[in-house]
């Protein structure tokens, strides 16, 4: 039961790369990715910007070897399982005990609302194969299925937080002994259902996201997926110079913010649970952060709590922190494993993001995001949050290799 | 270190609800979809709140409140459900709307309830319970994650009792969608002939099961969850054999301890072979129960299936209607459940008497 969870590598695929090092780039020459819908058709589309995959399904396919008339879900998430498990130089999967946990929100939604279409007019009309991967679990299958996974599968919801949950119970199939590896994340495609369903919330912002600054009007929706594979302390010890681990997942927690079913409680109850709990697990001091990757929706709400939070938890001493959503837009399911690859990647390469669009610190916030890309930082722990609808609040904790 | 079964509640088309026992009497159903049978909300949620919620948060908030009146516990140490669907219903209401409204006027209440995780949330929220909250969401798989990850948790030492449990309904669209698929009977059909069918297709199900868990036994404890484990898409029958012989040799148990099999029979044939082949190969001559002439086929149906084996382990008889071949022991001291949904989902449980 103490042993280790260590990552041994990631994979993303988002509005601002189709893999990891294009979303460095991304960082680093401060682009953003919000854009006018090219692949989501809806009434919507100049109304509110994305941040889409610059990817056709077919393109996606043809990467992935699956079939491009499936879920995009799926396509997103094969192509960011199919990169993560490459950077860790494992090799054959068939020689490992692995599990695969993946959340994801809506499932197959993108294909069911073009099925709804045609059934509502005659429940005897729409192609089954349309509405056959509704199920989100039927999304997590299609990626097990082409991996050769069987060990374990599972899959996650808990709205936008649902990723980062998927790294907890990962960790603890490999704590239990249950499997020597697992790939855990999050996917998520752009669709009407969402998109409409945040409008009528009246959180999307017209114009690119601004998380954290006091002008900031809502969220931007993205899409993508987002993966890090967790290896045993025994697998861990085998692996070669070459393919060390980039860092451990030394920390987690969950707590439920139960105030209300979609907005965050004002003092950020649940987010400072959370947030407490991993430094707890971590064995660490709010100060040994070094960097906070933030939920910051860029929504009055999310931003407020989860700023109140963190004053609380960190005064006087607040590490770097920023949003990578000001770039991504809110991947929602996918969210947790994109910036967990960030996150993880952060404390192997010393990389600080920064958080786009910022012009004006948040009154009731002590504190400003990082404007800048810098790498090289001596990061030893650093801070992943996820926050959602239905109260849900997790954060994770990545730590240098060495034991603190 | 033991996990305990301190308290049970189940909403499903029997009436389970009404006292959480096993009911006296089957309630009857013809055709291919079973109802749940839903007890009088007003004794757990506010009258204005149940104006607005869809059956299955309804369903799954009472099978909680019971679970955790019997166990005693007000507010659990996590929250975990299972749901292979979510909301169907508000997804539904939402998705129609948008489709025939060219996505214009909308209202957020069907969005903001259509999110898988909207019962555990509700849940949380009514007892204003701030502990660990999640939900897992993968078809025949939903409701073993739930207990596995609530297994898990209660091994690390921190927690007490968690509130595990299991909810999928059926709507109107979902039924006619599934019934597409070619799932169901064609023919009529009643509960006392159909795990004896021998044609294709089975029944649709809905309901919720919820189960308090804890290291120590409750005032009402009468179980012990003693194994647990998931099978995807085995190679055949005969690779599920040498797994669950494995499975009870892992929990310290032989076949001959086994006093109680109940299968996850759905009179559909193709399925039932499963069952079958494992009654007759490594259970020859024991009693074996089925639940799914009771409360339907759904994803997460081996929730109602675990309540039953507790039920039975409880008042130490197997109901009448529930057993289907062989003569039950005068002790019943080990139960185990084994269930698959379409046939590539399986999953074994294992209850021992306390």
């Amino acid at each position: 039961m103490h042993s280790d969870v260590w990552i041994a590598g990631g994979g993303v695929i988002c509005g601002i790369g189709n893999n990891l090092s294009e979303c460095l780039m991304a960082f680093e020459r401060m682009e953003p990715g919000m854009a006018h819908m090219e692949y989501l058709h809806s009434v919507h589309r100049h109304t509110f910007p994305v941040v889409e995959v610059k990817a056709s399904n077919a393109t996606l396919a043809g990467w992935t070897g699956m079939s491009e008339k499936i879920s995009r879900t799926a396509l997103l998430s094969s192509v960011a399982v199919q990169e993560a498990w490459k950077s860790t130089g494992l090799g054959d999967i068939s020689q490992y005990r692995v599990g695969f946990v993946s959340a994801n929100t809506v499932g197959g939604m993108d294909k069911t609302e073009d099925f709804f279409a045609d059934y509502l007019q005659d429940p005897s009309k729409g192609h089954l194969s349309q509405v056959v991967h509704h199920e989100c679990g039927a999304i997590t299958e299609l990626v097990a299925d082409a991996m050769g996974i069987r060990h374990h599968i599972s899959t996650i919801s808990t709205a936008c937080s649902s990723s980062a949950n998927a790294l907890m119970y990962g960790s603890r199939l490999i704590r239990n002994n249950m499997v020597d590896v697992v790939i855990a994340g999050g996917t998520d495609a752009l669709t009407r259902f969402t998109l409409n369903g945040f409008n009528t919330l009246m959180i999307l912002d017209p114009a690119a996201c601004r998380p954290f600054d006091d002008t900031r009007a809502g969220l931007n929706l993205g899409e993508g997926a987002g993966y890090v594979v967790l290896i045993s302390d025994a697998l861990a010890a085998e692996l070669p110079a070459s393919h060390q681990p980039w860092c451990r997942l030394s920390g987690y927690a969950n707590a439920n913010d139960a105030y209300h079913q979609t907005a965050s409680s004002p003092d950020g109850t649940g987010n400072f649970l959370a947030m407490q709990g991993a430094l707890e697990m971590s064995g660490i001091r709010p100060e040994d952060i070094d960097y906070i990757n933030l939920h910051g929706t860029g929504t009055q709400n999310n931003d407020s709590a989860e700023g109140s939070a963190i004053a609380r938890l960190f005064a006087p001493h607040y590490p770097p922190v920023s949003s990578t959503k000001s770039f991504t837009g809110h991947t929602l399911g996918a969210s947790g494993g994109i910036e967990a690859v960030f996150s993880a990647w952060a404390v192997k390469e010393g990389v600080i993001y920064p958080n786009a669009n910022f012009s004006k610190q948040m009154k009731d916030v002590p504190f400003s995001p990082v404007t800048k890309f810098s790498a090289g930082n001596q990061l030893q722990h650093v801070m992943s949050n996820s926050f959602g609808f239905g109260g849900n609040c997790s954060s994770l904790v990545f730590s240098k290799n060495e034991q603190s | 270190m033991y996990i305990y079964i301190q308290g049970t509640g189940c909403v499903s088309p029997q009436e389970t609800a009404a006292g959480n026992t096993f009911p006296a009497a089957v309630l009857p159903w013809e055709g291919p979809r079973l109802k749940a049978w839903e007890p009088d909300y007003k004794q757990w949620i506010d009258v204005k709140l149940i104006r607005r919620m869809s059956r299955v948060i309804k369903m799954g908030v009472a099978a909680a409140k019971l679970s955790l009146q019997e166990a005693g516990v007000e507010i659990p140490d996590a929250i975990i459900t299972g749901t292979a669907y979510g909301c169907l219903d508000d997804t539904g209401v939402f998705l129609s709307k948008m489709i025939n409204q060219q996505e214009e006027m909308l209202t957020p209440t069907a969005f903001i309830q259509s999110t898988h995780n909207t019962v555990a949330g509700q849940i949380a929220l009514m007892l204003g319970c701030h502990a660990y909250n999640n939900t897992f969401v993968h078809k025949g798989f939903s409701f073993e994650s739930a207990l596995l990850d609530s297994i898990m948790i209660l091994r690390e030492g921190r927690s007490s009792s968690i509130l595990a449990g299991a909810m999928d309904e059926l709507t109107n669209h979902s039924f006619n969608i599934l019934s597409r698929f070619d799932l169901y009977k064609k023919e009529p059909v009643t509960h006392e002939q159909l795990l004896k069918s021998t044609t294709h297709g089975t029944v649709a199900g809905e309901g919720a099961a919820c189960f308090v868990l804890g290291t120590e036994k409750g005032p009402n404890t009468k179980a012990k969850l003693t194994g647990l484990t998931t099978l995807y898409k085995p190679a055949g029958k005969a690779e599920i054999s040498p797994d669950i012989t494995s499975f009870l040799a892992a929990h310290n148990c032989s076949q001959e301890e086994v006093s109680l099999v109940i299968t996850g029979r759905n009179g559909d044939a193709a399925g039932d072979e499963w069952y079958e082949y494992v009654e007759n190969t490594l259970f020859a001559g024991k009693p074996v129960a089925g639940f799914k002439h009771l409360c339907g086929e759904y994803p997460t149906a081996a929730s109602f299936g675990m309540w039953m084996g507790n039920r039975i382990l409880a008042e130490q008889q197997v109901p009448a209607a529930a057993l289907l071949k062989g003569t039950v022991p005068d002790q019943i001291k080990k139960v185990l459940i084994y269930n698959h949904y379409k046939q590539t989902h399986h999953s074994l449980i294992l209850l021992t008497v306390c």
